[in-house]
């Protein structure tokens, strides 16, 4: 029976981080095992014709530029000794949100959403002042904090709920796993992330971070498997898990076992139905349009867009809610040249709907996904719906077909497990369950979950910070 | 090894874990920390190098004693010889 130190079910980006930091702290077989064909996870890529997709990836969160200190970005290339520049990060031109009575502008200069606050919301302008001196001083990556509601936190900064609703909106939707609120220990990291650090992009989109991390992983000698799926985690009633059972019909040992596949997910690879956590009620449609000339060059690089008034979101009572979105113009970001333009548009979108349609009604729905965007398009930015030359529409059934993640809850379960850990003692969760969300989340959950519970340098007991 | 040498050894260890970091003109009476971007993830990643390269063992009681680049030469000079 192959017998392994380490091993890692799912090479997404909390998988492979991971991985890296295993090898790196010294333990000899590592083995990451992955159902698809293809690295990445709920970030990867594919092709269409001659094009390539991301699929997902707006941006990456956490913009850091060299030098600067403290930077989770910056602590990632270091952890995983990547060099920052082979990233090749293109910034992003500017964001923005959009709700019924006004915008607000962001860039990658934190002081910009400030005179674009002050602009809106006069008013409002010392209660922003306080809200960044609080979360200055706030420790967003206390492990043992409990859950802290954001809506009733930002009442004490301040008076005008419109304001509210307009910050909360792209932080909710891009990293909240519960519906209509979050946690404000993840609400100050994803304000710092977004707000303060802001966006960019590699060249190359997300297959040039996939194949930074697989290089860095196969160089440091570790072995990665495709089309390897995990079928049961066995343990005979024990407190540890003894062996793994694939799909293909082997079975492995492993003294150390790291699962980025969900908290629900893993229970029943181990069969403890008991333990079960709420499955997320978040899932999304997402829309790609490929254009075939540039034809919203004025458009921000992503505008998060609220045709109702306040923030909606939770799991909508209709398949998708087309007045609630994300508009993501993936190749406008400075110094990148296109010839044509890509849009991806994302909706809330209602899983148990989806699910329940008849393969016919399934392609007319995911249709009217398609002319909902080309509409939103046309009336934010007066895009030709005739120029169009490629479209791709994902539903809550393709998230959850192509990563696992049940009810294609793509931030997982809103229990999170922030310590990682399960009921047996050497079975660890990383990644979306553990709590830390987004390409930058994973990878530090990857690596941080490794360092706690992989580092042993000495025959001494360690108690390793976890300090990010 | 002398303490010139011990010096060159650990600044050898921290400028392949501050990769992107210009680690030539440290001060070696002021900490690392406030010189280059380095946090306790990356203190352990020295104590565990330290190990790897030339089989020295940090106790985490004695972790303080790597703050500047003076105490790491005073501290592990010692330990260097045994
Ligand atoms: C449409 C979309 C857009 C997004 N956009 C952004 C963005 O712009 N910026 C951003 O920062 N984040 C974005 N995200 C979120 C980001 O992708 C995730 O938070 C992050 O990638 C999660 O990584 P992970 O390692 O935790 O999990 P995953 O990526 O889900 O990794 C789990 C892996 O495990 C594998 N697996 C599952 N079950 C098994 C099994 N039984 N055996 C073996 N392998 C298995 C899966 O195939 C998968 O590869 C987006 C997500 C989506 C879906």
């Amino acid at each position: 029976m192959p017998q392994f130190d380490v091993v890692i079910i799912g090479a997404g980006m909390s998988g492979l981080a991971a991985g890296i930091r295993a090898k790196m702290l010294g333990h000899e077989n590592v083995a990451i095992v992955e159902r698809h064909t293809i690295a990445g996870g709920l970030n990867s890529y594919y092709q269409r014709g001659k094009r390539q997709f991301d699929v997902g990836l707006h941006a990456l969160t956490n913009f850091a530029r060299l030098g600067e200190k403290n930077r989770p970005l910056l602590k990632i290339c270091k952890q995983l000794r990547i060099p920052y520049d082979r990233l090749q990060l293109k910034e992003q031109r500017f964001s923005s949100i959009q709700f019924p009575f006004g915008e607000i502008n962001f860039t990658n200069n934190k002081q910009d959403l400030i005179t674009s606050v002050e602009r809106l919301f006069p008013d409002e302008i010392r209660g922003l002042h306080g809200l960044i001196e609080y979360l200055s001083q706030f420790n967003e990556t206390d492990l043992e904090r409990p859950f802290i509601s954001t809506r009733q936190e930002l009442t004490h900064f301040f008076n005008n709920q419109n304001l509210i609703e307009m910050l909360l909106w792209p932080l909710l939707i891009y990293g909240s796993a519960c519906e209509d609120d979050m946690d404000f220990g993840q609400f100050a990291i994803m304000f710092k992330a977004i707000y303060q650090e802001g966006f960019a992009r590699p060249l190359g989109g997300v297959r040039t971070i996939i194949d930074l991390l697989l290089e860095r992983f196969k160089m440091l000698g570790g072995e990665i498997f495709f089309k390897k799926e995990v079928k049961a985690l066995h343990h005979d009633n024990q407190s540890c898990i003894q062996s793994l059972e694939f799909k293909d019909g082997e079975t492995w040992q492993a003294t150390m076992i790291f699962s980025s596949v969900g908290q629900n997910e893993t229970w029943q690879l181990t069969k403890k139905n008991n333990a079960l956590a709420p499955i997320g009620r978040m899932s999304f449609t997402e829309a790609i349009f490929v254009f075939d000339s540039l034809t919203a060059a004025q458009s921000p690089t992503i505008a998060f867009y609220s045709g109702h008034a306040s923030a909606q979101y939770h799991r909508p009572e209709m398949l998708f809610d087309k007045e609630s979105a994300v508009i993501c113009f993936p190749n406008n970001y400075t110094d990148c040249e296109y010839k044509e333009t890509v849009v991806r548009i994302t909706h809330p979108a209602n899983y148990d709907l989806w699910k329940n349609l008849s393969p016919q009604a399934y392609r007319k729905e995911k249709e009217n996904v398609k002319e909902a965007g080309l509409a939103l398009l046309s009336k934010n930015y007066g895009v030709d719906a005739t120029r169009l030359l490629f479209h791709d529409v994902f539903t809550p059934l393709t998230v959850e077909r192509y990563t696992g993640h049940q009810a294609g809850a793509v931030y997982g379960s809103p229990h999170k497990i922030k310590n990682g850990a399960t009921p047996f003692s050497n079975l660890f969760l990383i990644g979306t369950d553990q709590g830390f969300l987004g390409v930058v989340g994973a990878l530090l959950s990857g690596i941080s979950m490794a360092n706690l519970y992989l580092f042993k340098p000495t025959s001494h007991q360690m108690q390793v910070p976890n300090e990010l | 090894m002398t303490q010139v040498q011990v010096r060159d050894a650990v600044l050898a260890i921290i400028a392949d874990i501050a990769m992107d970091q210009d680690v030539t003109g440290l001060n070696d009476e002021l900490a690392l920390r406030e010189q280059l971007d380095l946090d306790s993830m990356d203190f352990l990643d020295i104590v565990m190098e330290l190990k790897k390269r030339h089989k020295i063992d940090v106790p985490q009681e004695d972790y303080t004693k790597l703050a500047t680049l003076k105490s790491c030469v005073d501290y592990l000079t010692p330990k260097f010889k045994q």
